[in-house]
């Protein structure tokens, strides 16, 4: 599938209306972009502002109450005003091409990341096979920004905080990884569509269909903490944030920024909080899987999209997977507000004595667990699936596709 | 052109234009800076040529990977004489005379392929449709599976006839392993020696 096909699905739906091919694909890919654009604008706008009440209630505060009436709703547009009409500097010492251009950098990685997202069943800006190795392999580009900004600066606070941060990514991204990886075996796929498919079910008997999400799995549910424990970190969230520790380092790499450059930096922050809890969210709580079959039973079996039931089903399942990631953004608030920060040896104990050993041991669970729970009961996992007759059926026959589809495949070659 | 020739032109320049920046600048984190854009570029080429898998490894192990363990590098090693590089004409003349023999070699290469019979390969070729979901056919760039497959030693295209990747690939990984660890002990030796006089 190649890059500017990514909006091809709704390029033919242009398509149909209007007979113009070449401009239907740049209509939808200017869609695909703004729709993107107002997924990682708005839920930072939004999480900024709540930041500031939560930190605020937490500390037994008011937090923001005038900007847009009694709640203080227009507080992050009011911060968004007030970043635009300060001055843009840039230090003396500092590397300045490098420096301009550090805080581009970690947006576009943040917000590249937000291609590979499945908002709800079939709604990705780019559905891929390896959709979830390129999700992570643009979310790691950003710490190359923030290392650029701590190294261009020129300022000694700037490139502590710059150091300290790669040496904090570049370890708690592995067990990041392995822990990620745990539900991707699990579902044998790196589709993160269908990763939810795989734990999205019907009832069966008075079985509800959210126990088949991974969070509830016996192994997959410790990988979910540890999951989001690196999480946190990766976001440079505190107990993590020694990057900007802001009573030790003033503000760490962000120390000689200002105006819309910081603000870039706290945009791209706060949307790959949203991000990570999103994917979260998608590897272990079922993603857009509402749990009670709601999101099922209204999508039914239609394959049309532009079905009312469809629509319907897919707008919910937006809802719950935005609902499911703002409430573990919500819990990253809540912890940052309430825990002291680490030390960095403490920091680096936390992830290579303890996270990696145990996201480690976690996979090799994942993958011995369903040869014994085979061993011992004959069936991959405890819950019955729609029924164990049907079940094993289905088995059988997609094993049969397999077998079929990898004699073709040979056959082509 | 269509949209991917237009593309393709741009990342072209982008890679090329890296690549040469890389050369010209003499600080270490410009380098690397201008190495990340040469070498993000080439993934978006794989991404053009519908090879996700290969461009989403260059991303994570180049740029993701390698960059930040030598930008990271630098920063744990930082001392005047790495952060400037100053060739001298005598360097400058070898690595123009290795860099022309390789572009000679690919140059021969690509004008070696017999372009006319390609295209007349193709032309038979209709573009397939890509399902915006699920896996994709294997004619229209899903080679994930087949490539994780060979991997770990599994030739299911070939009946199982023809030998997997797995040395290779353990071979490859232990290498890996050996350069890192190397690193790690360069840097720590050189801070030592720093830390004594």
């Amino acid at each position: 599938m190649s890059l500017i096909l990514a909006a091809e699905s709704l390029a033919e739906i242009i398509n149909s209306y209007a007979e113009c091919d070449a401009s239907s694909v740049a209509i939808a890919a200017v869609i695909h972009v703004a729709l993107i654009g107002a997924f990682f604008g708005l839920p930072a706008g939004i999480f900024i502002w709540a930041e500031r009440k939560v930190s605020a209630r937490i500390q037994d505060r008011l937090g923001p109450t005038r900007v847009g009436g009694r709640f203080g709703w227009l507080q992050a547009v009011a911060d968004g005003a007030k970043l635009v009409q300060k001055e843009d500097l840039c230090p003396k010492d500092a590397d300045k091409p490098l420096f301009r251009i550090a805080p581009y950098v970690v947006v576009i990685a943040s917000f590249a990341a937000f291609m590979f997202l499945p908002f709800t069943d079939g709604w990705s800006a780019v559905s891929l096979d390896v959709g979830m190795f390129l999700l992570f392999a643009m979310l790691s580009l950003e710490v190359i920004g923030v290392i650029l900004a701590g190294y261009a600066s020129g300022s000694k606070w700037a490139l502590f905080g710059g150091m300290r941060e790669a040496a904090q990514m570049v370890s708690y991204e592995i067990p990041m990884s392995i822990c990620a990886l745990i539900p991707i075996v699990m579902a044998g796929t790196l589709n993160l569509n269908e990763v939810i498919h795989y734990q999205s079910a019907d009832w069966i008997g008075v079985i509800p269909p959210f126990l088949h999400w991974n969070v509830f799995h016996p192994v997959a549910g410790p990988a979910f903490i540890v999951y989001f424990v690196c999480a946190t970190a990766s976001c440079k969230r505190a107990p993590f944030d020694l990057a900007e520790a802001e009573s030790e380092l003033v503000a760490g790499f962000l120390t000689e920024y200002s105006g819309m450059r910081w603000s870039f930096f706290f945009l791209a922050e706060y949307a790959s909080m949203f991000l990570v809890s999103a994917v979260a969210a998608i590897l272990f709580l079922g993603g857009w899987d509402d749990g009670f079959g709601i999101v099922r039973a209204l999508k039914g079996n239609s394959t049309n999209v532009l079905d009312p039931g469809v629509i319907a089903g897919n707008l919910l399942g937006a809802g719950v997977l935005m609902l499911k990631a703002s409430k573990l953004v919500l819990i990253q608030i809540w912890v940052r507000w309430t825990l002291p920060r680490l030390r960095i040896d403490q920091v680096m104990t936390t992830c290579l004595k303890y996270l990696l050993p145990m996201s480690c041991a976690l996979f090799l669970a994942a993958v011995v667990y369903p040869m014994a729970l085979v061993l011992g009961t004959g069936r991959p996992q405890i819950l019955p699936l729609s029924n164990d007759v049907s079940a094993e059926a289905e088995m059988s026959t997609s094993s049969e596709v397999e077998v079929e589809r990898a004699a073709a495949d040979g056959e082509v070659t | 052109m269509t949209i991917d020739q237009y593309l393709f032109a741009l990342f072209a320049l982008l890679t090329c234009g890296g690549a040469i920046s890389v050369v010209i600048c003499q600080n270490v984190v410009r380098m690397a800076f201008s190495l990340i854009i040469s070498l993000a570029s080439i993934s978006a080429l794989f991404f053009l040529l519908s090879a996700d898998f290969v461009g989403a490894t260059q991303l994570m192990v180049y740029v993701g990977g390698t960059i930040v363990l030598l930008i990271f590098g630098v920063m744990l090693t930082s001392s005047s004489a790495l952060l400037q590089i100053r060739t001298s004409p005598a360097e400058g003349f070898l690595a123009a005379g290795i860099g022309v023999l390789f572009l000679s070699v690919f140059s021969f290469t690509v004008w070696s392929v017999d372009w006319d019979r390609n295209e007349a390969k193709l032309a038979g070729v209709t573009a397939v449709d890509v399902p915006p979901q699920d896996y994709n056919e294997a004619s229209s760039g899903n080679t994930v599976r087949p490539l994780a497959m060979s991997f770990v030693g599994l030739r299911p295209d070939k009946a199982g006839k023809a030998p997997g990747y797995l040395l290779p690939f353990e071979i490859v990984s232990v290498h890996l392993l050996v350069v890192l660890i190397g690193a790690a002990y360069l840097a720590r030796t050189k801070r030592r020696v720093s830390a004594e006089s």
